[in-house]
This record gives structure tokens, C-alpha cells and sequence, in this order.
């Protein structure tokens, strides 16, 4: 009996032995090379942040104090949009500065004269959760797409009796729900970018994926095109913290920057083209310059403590507009890193902001079922 | 310990704005730095643990840095719809700069613990309410419509929800009467979060993008009052929020590290340079931008005149739009005038195929996908072949790579080619144009008198009309003050 625990225990601790030198002579190295480049990794990341800082000489507001200030802001809703059932997640411009296209929870695509605030036309999509939408170029066609992991493109018709929804072309396909989509330059190409972790660029006509982006570690939330008319980048923002901008030709990322503390809701070109703004759920906008390839203004106050879900930049970049997850806008002097204005006026969460193609006016879209244009 | 601080930034990154909210509220209550919570003498009763809401906007305003009341308010507001604190009068949970008396929600019922309360639990609070026979807990009119339905809905099962009304009901007695005013009030206004009044906001609705790691992983319904449905389990929500990042595999890293040594061989501008350019910019453009300087001869959205908006279409420029066209390249080719400008002064250089070309591979970008190939062996016909009708001067390694990428053509396979031409155009025609007597007449046109003007445009035109009959011979140069 006793012989039969001995040989039990015997057997038992020899497999554990065994099971060690295994794991050491296989999972070790592995593991070990793995930890390896990781260590090689954050070295380099300490480098790359030690080779910044030295660049870092001066803060922006410190140089921007000889910047005459701006004076007295008097900003209104000047138009309300109401003819959503539910929230309005998203809205875009059209190239005319009057028309804007709008999509909200309950799938429905409204197009809008926002001047005179007539509807112009009406889609109902076949998915909720509408989270993307976009106005084409030539005035002509709007995209859209959201809980269908798809982006598809609806011409818009004269003709108000026709059933838009007939000659929908489905465009983009995506494994996860569609986050934001824009036209390139032209009618003929879409970007797009999702809750796959990644963005593509599609072809309109065909259906065909020219080039797709893979480097988010997690959900992409947000894109926008380099203004530049030479320029082929544009930059995303995700749920892994990251900004990252990217080369359209080639699919690759050419920087990225890592600095705020949780989703990023939104990134925004600075009208030069030399930098962007992001806004966040950790209740922060910042301005990342990619020339200094750095964060060079944080732009945050003790009493805002709810998330930037959407950022855009008045025409000349002096001012900064954010829609908040508090129902207000903040006016931001982008210089000088002061808030200059608070807005007040939606019942519900700020989703989506946009300032007009002229400039003239922002319109803003709420969970409160309805948008409103600011100036 | 690095996994735990990993861990502390992750809880940080998902639930940002509740631990801010929690930080705010912990600091409010604390018997020093906070409001003074206290008990109230009215009439014959005492009113447990509360302060007034100015007293709350005044902390808001020092703590927070607020100027504005109205400001202290709404932020007061929005965390007390959150269920952080509530007026112990009203179902409506908001802030008032006054002596109406607030009372803080007991840290079981704070959203931080992921409560999903299903209807069942509802049922029951509302059950439970009618059995006290107290008027000042009467039910609400939307509450008494909301137990109507229920009934209807949970209409097999009543029996079992009266037994836990009851349950609850003798559980309360028990407790102690000041702890019971407290207890009732703040588990009314937990139900005044998760089952608001009509026409208020319902602050627990959630952006469906970030459901996946904010919401309890295992779908574990925690109830109220205890209460073990069956299919679910009655425990505590794990905490843990789906950790929604892809596992940094090897291949990853390694991807990474080529990435961060490309990045460590960028030359990067100084940041007192970057302040200046971006400074510079804003300045220059601040003229232009309709949220500093009015438009004219106003803005449509202001005065809902669209004058200005017709104005900018019309034919004629203004001096304002043609002053921008002296910014930049880039600036007078996104203004279609000025383009047609520039065409036109190239045109009289007989320089105007390097704008041509360029404008047909911006183009080439925006075609179908199917058109890209076709296009491009057009291009190439019309500006780079051999004898090739607008021929463009490209220096012979562009022109090598151009060609090589022609073997197999796509939209980017003019990139190297059109920056080239760019940068050319940018400092060498450009310049040019802009002191040339196109432009400058058109951006000074309104300041010349009449008569001078007169006779200036018909002399420019006669001169023009002689420089486009020698457009033939490229070796002639004349520009209009030659002659």
C-alpha cells in the first residue's frame, strides 16, 4: 500500500519535473524573445520621447502672448433641425455651405437645407445605429452606414418622389460597425474606418478596396482628410488612445501620437494641414503639430469633466469648437489655450460637430433628436 | 506591478468620467474641505443629512474653478442626474442655486457598480411603495402608470412579486427611523436614474460603441433586492472591463520597433518654430474667417441675407479672394478663379502645360478604378512621351521612375512626376504671376480711377491679342510691358 503512494508520488512529481523542463527548454525562449523586443521597444520609445523634449524649447501659449486677443464672442443657434425621431449621431456639409446631410439612431439620412431648414430628402436605412455619414463632393450623392458594417452610397435624386433607396450601392464592407466615412477629393472614392480596428479606402463604382490601414490596436472611432491638395494622408483616431496618420498610397503609418488618456472621439485637420486637433472621452482636446511630430497644447478645464465626442477648427484655426458629452460646446482660443466660450442649448449629448465648408457657421447634432446651427 | 498599473489604466481609460465624477463627490462630502451636510429642524420632524444647493454651486464654483453660477448649475445638474445626488423633494434630478435641500446617494447605488436593474426589481419598488401607508410616499403619476403596466406585463407572476414587496417591506421596518427617511430617499432617486421621469433625460442610455467594455462581460444581472430569477445569477458584476485591445503578438512588436527607428530618423522642427508657423498662419487668415472678421456684407446665417454667399459665386472676385491667391500655390489652384488665372498667365508664357499635366494627375486620383489605367497611358501620351504634344521638362530620374511605374499604372504612378512640376510651378511661375499685370490689375482693380483704367485694359487687350497670334513659337517670351 504504501509501495503504491510511493510510486504514485514518484510518478507525479517526475511529470511536474518533465512538465518544467519542457515549459523552460520551449515556452521560455519564446516568452523570452518576446520580452526581449518589448524591452528593445520601450527603450526606443524612451529614446524616440528624449529626442522630442529636446526640440520642446518653448510652449505655444507662452510664444502666443503676443497674439492680440479675441474679443467678445456673441455665438447663437441661428437655426434648429428638428425631424429626427432619436439621436442624431452624425451630420456633414455640403460643397453649396447651405445643404447638410444627417443621420441618427433610428436609421434614418435626412438631407437638409439647413438656410431655409427644409428636409430635401429622407432615407431609411435598414440598420440603427446610423454612426457615419458624409456628403459627396458634387453635391449628388451622400454616404452612410453605422451597425451594418457597411457604407453605402445613396445618389440623391431631383426628383422628390423618387424612392432613394432603389439605387443604393453598397460600397464598404467592414467585419465590425462602420465608425466614419468621407469622400476623398472626389465622387469616386470613400474612406472609411471602423469598429474592425481598421480603415480602407474603397472605390465607389466597383465596390473594390484600393488600400486598407491595419495599426489600431482597437476600434477606430474617427478620420479626417489632410486638407492639402498635393497631400495623400489623412488621420485616425481609436479607442486604443492613438492617433495615427496615414499614407493613402502605400497603407502604411507615418506617425503616430499617443498621448491622450482614453478613446479618442474625434480628430480635425488644422486648416494648414501641419497639424490636427483630437477630442476625448478623458474630457480633453489637443493639438498634435507633425512637423515637431509632438503634442504641443492640451486644451482642458478643472470643470469640464465629460467627454469631447466631435472638434473642428473656425476657417483661419484660431478658434477651435468642441462638442461635449455635457450638452455644451466650448469655444477654444487655439493659440493661446484659453476657453473664450461656453454654448449652452442642447438638451442632450453634443454628437457630432462641423464647421461650414466658408466657414460662416457650425452646426452641431445631439442626442436630443435635433441639430442646430450656430454663427 | 506593472500589471496593476496597467490595470489602474485601462479602469482609468473606460470609465474616465466616473471616477472624475466620484472624485468630486468624495471631495464634496469630505467633514473639512466639503459642503456642511447636516440635520434640519422643520416643524415637528427633523429632515437627516442634507444641504442646500447653493451651498453645493458654491463649492462647484471655488473647486472647480467656475466663474459662472449658471455653469455650476449645469455641471451640478448633470451629476445628479447621474445619481451621484438628489433633491429630496422632486423626482427631477437637478441643481438649484437655492435652499431646496439635496442629500447624497449611498455608494451601493452608484453607477460604478454596473446596475442593469431589470423591471422585476422595478415592480417590486413600486409594489412596495403602495404598502406604506404613508401620503408623502405616494406614487407619482408616471409611477402609478408605469405599476399599471407592469401588472399587465408581469400578470403571471404577481403573486411572487407582491411576497418580495412584502419581504422588503418587513426588512424595512426594522431599521431604525432616521436611517429608514435616508435609505427610502435614496432608493427613490436611484430608481429616478434608471426609470426617469417622462421628458427627462435618461443619463444611463450608452453610446453603442463603447458598450462592449463598459457593460458587465458575463451578462451577470445583479438584483436590488436579491431577488434570483431564473437564468440568471444573483452576484456581484465582475468589474473587470473586457479588455478590448489585440494581444501584442510578436509580429506586432517587431513591426513596431522598425516603426519607432524610422520615427527616431525624422528631422523635427524646433517647437518655438512650429508656434511661429502656426501663429503666422492664423494671422494671415484671420481676416478671412467669418467667426472674427464679419463677412461682407454679412453673414447669411446672422442676417438670412445670402448676399455674401452670391457674391462669392458671381464671376467677379472679390479683391479680398484674389488677395488670397498671393498666400500660396496651393491657395490660388483651390479658388477655381484663380486657377483660371494662373492658366491664363502660363498660357502667355507659353508655360501652361506644367499646370495642365498637373491638373490631369490630380484628376487621374479621382476617376473610377476601372478608368485609372487608360488615363494613365493618356497622360503619358500628351506630356512625357517622345514628341508628345505638351511636353513637361522632368529631370531624367523622375522621368525613370515615372516610366518604370507606367509598366504597371495606377492613380499614384504620376507622385514623384507632379510633385516635381509642383515645386517648379511654386518657384518659378508662380512668383512670376503673382507680379505680372494680370494679377496685380485684378487685385487693384478697384482702386484705379476710371479713365486710366479705361485705357490701361484696352491697351492689355490689344497686347494680348498680339502675344496669342505668336503662341506658336515657343521661344518668345513677350509679356504685355515689353511691347
Amino acid at each position: 500500500k504504501y509501495l503504491s503512494t510511493f510510486i504514485k508520488t514518484l510518478y507525479s512529481t517526475s511529470m511536474i519535473f518533465y512538465s518544467c523542463v519542457l515549459y523552460i527548454i520551449c515556452e521560455v525562449p519564446l516568452n523570452e524573445t518576446l520580452a526581449h523586443l518589448k524591452t528593445e521597444s520601450e527603450t526606443l520609445k524612451s529614446k524616440l520621447e528624449e529626442e522630442r523634449a529636446k526640440l520642446h524649447d518653448v510652449e505655444l501659449h507662452q510664444v502666443a502672448e503676443k497674439v492680440e486677443g479675441l474679443g467678445q464672442f456673441v455665438m447663437k443657434t441661428r437655426r434648429t433641425l428638428k425631424g429626427h425621431g432619436n439621436k442624431v449621431l452624425c451630420m456633414d456639409w455640403c460643397k453649396d455651405k447651405r445643404r447638410i446631410v444627417s443621420s441618427s439612431q433610428d436609421g434614418k439620412v435626412i438631407v437638409w437645407d439647413a438656410f431655409t431648414t427644409n428636409k430635401e430628402h429622407a432615407v431609411t436605412m435598414p440598420c440603427t445605429w446610423v454612426m457615419a455619414c458624409a456628403y459627396a463632393p458634387s453635391g449628388c450623392a451622400v454616404a452612410c452606414g453605422g451597425l451594418d458594417n457597411k457604407c453605402s452610397v445613396y445618389p440623391l435624386s431631383l426628383d422628390k418622389n423618387e424612392n432613394l433607396a432603389a439605387k443604393k450601392k453598397s460600397v464598404a464592407m467592414h467585419t465590425n460597425y462602420l465608425s466614419a466615412c468621407s469622400f476623398t477629393n472626389s465622387d469616386m472614392q470613400i474612406l472609411t474606418s471602423s469598429g474592425d480596428g481598421t480603415c480602407a479606402l474603397w472605390d465607389v463604382e466597383s465596390g473594390q478596396l484600393l488600400q486598407s490601414f491595419h495599426g489600431h490596436a482597437a476600434d477606430v472611432l474617427c478620420l479626417d482628410l489632410a486638407p492639402s491638395e498635393t497631400g495623400n494622408t489623412f488621420v485616425s483616431g481609436g479607442c486604443d488612445k492613438k492617433a495615427n496618420v496615414w499614407d493613402m498610397r502605400s497603407g502604411q503609418c507615418i506617425q503616430s501620437f499617443e498621448t491622450h488618456e482614453s478613446d479618442i472621439n474625434s480628430v480635425r485637420y488644422y486648416p494648414s494641414g501641419d497639424a490636427f486637433a483630437s477630442g476625448s472621452d478623458d474630457a480633453t482636446c489637443r493639438l498634435y503639430d507633425l512637423r515637431a511630430d509632438r503634442e504641443v497644447a492640451i486644451y482642458s478645464k478643472d470643470s469640464i469633466i465629460f467627454g469631447v465626442s466631435s472638434v473642428d477648427f473656425s476657417l483661419s484655426g484660431r478658434l477651435l469648437f468642441g462638442g461635449y458629452n455635457d450638452y455644451t460646446i466650448n469655444v477654444w482660443d487655439v493659440l493661446k489655450g484659453t476657453r473664450v466660450s461656453i454654448l449652452f442649448g442642447h438638451e442632450n449629448r453634443v454628437s457630432t460637430l462641423r464647421v461650414s465648408p466658408d466657414g460662416t457657421a457650425f452646426c452641431t447634432g445631439s442626442w436630443d433628436h435635433t441639430l442646430r446651427i450656430w454663427a | 506591478m506593472d500589471k496593476s498599473f496597467r490595470l489602474f489604466k485601462l479602469l482609468n481609460s473606460v470609465f474616465c468620467l466616473i471616477l472624475q465624477i466620484e472624485d468630486i463627490i468624495t471631495r464634496i462630502q469630505d467633514e473639512t474641505d466639503g459642503v456642511p451636510i447636516r440635520t434640519v429642524k422643520s416643524f415637528m420632524t427633523k429632515i437627516p443629512s442634507v444641504v442646500t444647493g447653493a451651498d453645493i454651486v458654491q463649492w462647484l464654483m471655488k473647486n472647480l474653478s467656475i466663474e459662472d453660477p449658471a455653469e455650476a448649475m449645469h455641471i451640478g445638474s448633470l451629476i445628479a442626474a447621474q445619481g451621484y445626488f438628489f433633491p429630496i423633494s422632486d423626482h427631477v434630478l437637478t441643481l438649484k442655486d437655492d435652499g431646496t435641500f439635496y442629500r447624497f446617494q449611498a455608494p451601493y447605488f452608484w453607477p460604478s457598480n454596473c446596475w442593469e436593474p431589470e423591471n422585476t426589481d422595478y415592480a417590486i419598488y413600486l409594489c412596495k411603495r403602495t404598502m406604506q401607508n404613508k401620503t408623502r410616499l405616494e406614487l407619482a403619476d408616471y409611477e402609478a402608470e408605469n405599476l399599471a403596466r407592469l401588472q399587465r406585463a408581469f400578470a403571471r407572476k404577481w403573486e411572487f412579486i407582491y411576497m418580495q414587496a412584502e419581504a422588503q417591506v418587513k426588512i424595512d421596518r426594522k431599521k431604525d427611523k432616521i436611517e429608514r427617511k435616508i435609505l427610502d430617499s435614496q432608493e427613490r432617486a436611484f430608481w429616478d436614474v434608471h426609470r426617469p421621469v417622462p421628458g427627462c433625460v435618461n443619463t444611463t442610455e450608452m453610446d453603442i460603441r463603447k458598450c462592449r467594455r463598459m457593460k458587465n462581460p458575463h451578462r451577470v444581472k445583479k438584483s436590488v433586492y436579491g431577488v434570483i430569477e431564473e437564468g440568471t445569477q444573483s452576484q456581484s458584476p465582475i468589474h473587470t472591463p473586457l479588455h478590448h485591445c489585440r494581444k501584442g503578438t510578436k509580429e506586432d512588436v517587431e513591426k513596431e520597433i522598425v516603426f519607432l527607428n524610422t520615427q527616431l530618423d525624422r528631422h523635427c522642427m524646433k517647437m518655438s518654430k512650429v508656434a511661429e508657423s502656426l501663429i503666422a498662419y492664423t494671422e494671415q487668415y484671420l481676416e478671412y474667417d467669418p467667426f472674427v472678421t464679419s463677412p461682407e456684407p454679412s453673414n447669411p446665417w446672422t442676417s438670412d441675407d445670402p448676399t455674401f454667399w452670391d457674391l462669392e459665386a458671381s464671376k467677379e472676385p472679390s479683391q479680398q479672394r484674389v488677395k488670397k491667391w498671393g498666400f500660396s500655390l496651393e491657395d490660388a489652384l483651390k479658388d477655381p478663379a484663380g486657377q483660371e488665372l494662373f492658366l491664363k498667365f502660363l498660357e502667355s508664357e507659353f508655360s501652361s502645360e506644367n499646370l495642365r499635366f498637373w491638373l490631369a494627375v490630380q484628376e487621374l486620383k479621382r476617376i473610377p478604378q476601372h478608368e485609372v489605367a487608360q488615363r494613365a497611358q493618356d497622360i503619358w501620351a500628351e506630356f512625357l512621351a517622345e514628341g508628345a504634344p505638351s511636353s513637361i521638362n522632368l529631370d531624367s530620374h523622375s522621368y525613370e521612375r515615372t516610366s518604370q511605374n507606367l509598366k504597371d499604372p495606377g492613380r499614384y504612378s504620376y507622385e514623384d512626376a507632379q510633385d516635381h512640376i509642383y515645386k517648379l510651378m511654386k518657384s518659378d511661375s508662380y512668383s512670376r504671376f503673382l507680379r505680372s499685370n494680370l494679377y496685380q490689375d485684378l487685385l487693384m482693380a478697384r482702386k484705379k480711377p476710371e479713365t486710366e483704367q479705361g485705357r490701361r485694359t484696352s491697351l492689355e487687350k490689344f497686347t494680348r491679342s498680339v502675344v496669342s497670334t505668336w503662341n506658336c513659337d515657343q521661344t518668345m517670351h513677350f509679356s504685355a510691358d515689353t511691347l
